[in-house]
């Protein structure tokens, strides 16, 4: 077995946290007169499911001593998050960016991060851990974390809700899974992907010191240059093989209502138990068979 | 970089994707895959074999199913029965519980040698786990939590896979040219399973795992079923409460017209920023998205960010004091009245009808 407080300059663990700066989507609104989304004045934000993966991995700095490393892929106002990153404990922040990175789709973004992260481990030592959040607010495709764990040949821990035990020396990890109808426990061996759900944790607040430390902090800065053996026809648009076609904002579907008048609560319960009964539209849920008795 | 959505803004930009399309002969037939635990499939496996059969039709191709697991056998033939020409079948004990790496091995050698120019799965955990890796490994274009799915007739046989985006409030199309087969993950409950018909014939194949079990690292230790979570984007009746219920109180009685119907509670933003009900129960833009059969909308004026969320529910009806209140522009039937009274005269109406049946 590898004595692993010796390798790598005394730190037990490597973990890289994978983020993205979006346009906070939930403050997006529709401007009624136009009809189209209004983006001014909408805040960017990092990815609010990545801080729980970047939370996770400081856990596991202040228990086992790991080192953090941030990579985003994005445009140089991303520095901005990496800052903020590093306020809160991470050791070092990386930004990929490049013209030629540009407009990528989740295919294209595994792939430039999958060789960011190599990179990461070159520089740093080998990669144990990877965390991502579960999906983006903007993309909400939750496919680029599997991504990455599919190109590095990582074992793959999507939708995750708690850590439940990390072993650096036996190199075994154990968390909870959050399916739709229960909770998986899954154990496997690093190193390993895992992407984060908000229930993960509570992400903790900046030091003064860590705000200090972040707002003087320069990230580290890796165009396309830095990857000499980086296949071109794989990244950007080129890379992309989903385009977007046509887009629409849906028209809110008005409805014709038909208003049920009764003299009494009771006589307008029934007329509207009735309709309900024989409507149509709540055919698939069985109850015709029971209004027709 | 971009969420899928983003770069039609990023145009006009001459890319690979606007040249001519390759060669696609060699990729036939829309495949589903059939997500199952301990032998009951997912609905949204049948939901995806109703869409794949209009699809399939549309190009005249086979409409195939995936099923994998361990004594599954039974869910082959149910496939053929809910519409699938062909069942692809990969039993083993292996498969006993979805893991990525077993199940996308088995995945991927059948996509390389069937060649099929749709895959379809559900936008699960599960179905977006494997698509994600699946996808990677061939590669090819995947769409993530389709709402929408069509078809452009041959020669071009594009798939249209169209999907909300920033937080519901656009619709995009995307469109997967320069690759094979196309891929997409599609939202439960949005698509309409074909009725099931046992006596459909197809074919069954089976097909060979791919893994042993001492390669695969990963262990399932447990699986903790929780069957009281509150599953919204799921659940087929949801009563909703908002702002018009003034407290917390009130929502124990929306509770107990939900169970009377077979349903779950919502609420309003408004009532979930006041404390009343936990963040799980919104409906709306910063909460979930919802397409129940019955939706009844309870003291919820129905402000555009809540309407968003719940306007495409097949049936909805709205009970509020204020008839002008905007809710009643997406109801179907509407109640104006107090919905103290209102709502407890409900409970009472439908435990009725119920028990009469129970008695027949």
């Amino acid at each position: 077995m590898q004595n692993f407080t010796n390798r790598r300059g005394g730190f037990t663990l490597h973990i890289v946290v994978c983020i993205k700066q979006v346009p906070d989507s939930r403050e997006i609104r529709i401007d009624p007169n136009t009809n189209t989304l209004i983006r001014q004045g909408v805040p960017s934000i990092v990815n609010f499911y990545d801080m729980h993966g970047l939370e996770e991995a400081l856990r596991l700095k202040d228990r086992f001593g790991a080192r953090v490393t941030i990579v985003t892929m994005g445009p140089p106002p991303a520095e901005k998050s990496l800052k903020e990153c590093i306020s809160l404990g991470a050791d070092e922040a990386v930004l990929v960016t490049d013209r030629g990175f540009a407009g990528a789709d989740t295919l294209a973004t595994s792939y430039v991060l999958a060789k960011a992260i190599s990179k990461i481990a070159d520089e740093w030592g080998p990669v144990d851990m990877v965390f991502c959040g579960k999906q983006t607010l903007d993309g909400d495709t939750g496919q680029v974390g599997p991504g990455i764990a599919c190109r590095l040949d990582l074992e793959q821990l999507t939708y995750v809700c708690a850590v439940e035990e990390v072993d650096p020396v036996k190199r075994i990890v154990r968390v909870r899974r959050k399916l739709e109808d229960g909770i998986e426990v899954v154990e496997t061996r690093m190193p390993v992907l895992i992407t984060a759900l908000a229930e993960l944790n509570q992400v903790r607040r900046a030091s003064l010191p860590g705000v200090i430390h972040g707002f003087r902090y320069k990230p580290i800065v890796w165009t396309l240059k830095d990857f000499p053996d980086i296949d071109r026809t794989k990244i950007g648009l080129k890379g992309s093989p989903t385009i977007v076609g046509k887009t629409w904002i849906p028209e809110l579907k008005k409805a014709n209502c038909e208003f049920l008048e009764a003299d009494t609560p009771q006589a307008a319960a029934r007329k509207l138990v009735e309709k309900l009964w024989s409507d149509s539209r709540t055919e698939q849920l069985g109850w015709k068979e029971v209004a027709g008795k | 970089m971009s969420g899928q959505a983003e770069k039609n803004e990023k145009r006009p930009v001459k890319s690979a994707q606007d040249e001519a399309m390759p060669d696609w002969s060699a990729y036939r037939g829309v495949m589903v895959y059939v997500e199952q635990r301990e032998g009951v499939a997912k609905p949204v496996s049948w939901q995806l074999l109703g869409a794949g059969r209009k699809l399939a039709d549309k190009l005249d191709v086979p409409l195939m199913a995936v099923v994998i697991g361990y004594q599954v056998h039974h869910l082959a033939r149910e496939a053929i029965g809910y519409g699938a020409d062909i069942a692809y079948l990969c039993d083993d004990e292996v498969l006993t519980l979805y893991r990525t790496r077993p199940y996308s091995r088995v995945m991927l050698s059948l996509i390389e040698e069937v060649k099929p120019e749709i895959v379809l799965f559900g936008a699960t955990a599960t179905g977006r786990d494997l698509a994600g890796a699946i996808a990677t490994h061939l590669p090819t274009g995947l769409t993530a939590d389709t709402t929408e799915l069509d078809v452009e007739p041959p020669p071009s046989r594009l798939l249209l896979a169209s999907r909300p985006a920033f937080s519901e409030k656009m619709m995009a199309t995307i469109l997967c040219k320069q690759y094979r087969p196309q891929m997409a993950t599609a939202r439960a409950g949005v698509f309409k399973a074909l009725p099931y018909d046992p006596n459909r014939s197809g074919e069954i194949i089976e097909i060979q795992n791919q893994m042993k079990e001492e390669e695969i690292a990963a262990r399932v230790i447990e699986f903790i079923r929780e069957t009281n979570r509150i599953d919204l984007e799921s659940a087929d009746i949801i009563v909703a409460g908002g702002r018009g219920l003034g407290g917390p109180e009130p929502f124990k009685m929306l509770k107990e017209l939900a169970d009377a119907l077979g349903g779950v509670v919502g609420a309003s933003r408004a009532a979930v920023d006041a404390g009343w009900i936990g963040h799980e129960h919104q409906v709306g833009q910063t909460g979930h998205t919802v397409r129940p059969k019955l939706y009844i909308a309870v003291g919820i004026s129905g402000a555009v960010q809540h309407t968003v969320g719940m306007m495409n529910s097949e049936l909805i009806v709205a009970i509020n004091k204020d008839k002008d209140a905007p809710i009643f522009n997406f109801a179907h039937y509407g109640l104006v009245g107090d919905l103290f009274e209102i709502v407890p005269a409900l409970i009472e109406e439908v435990k009725k009808q119920k028990a009469c049946v129970m008695k027949e």
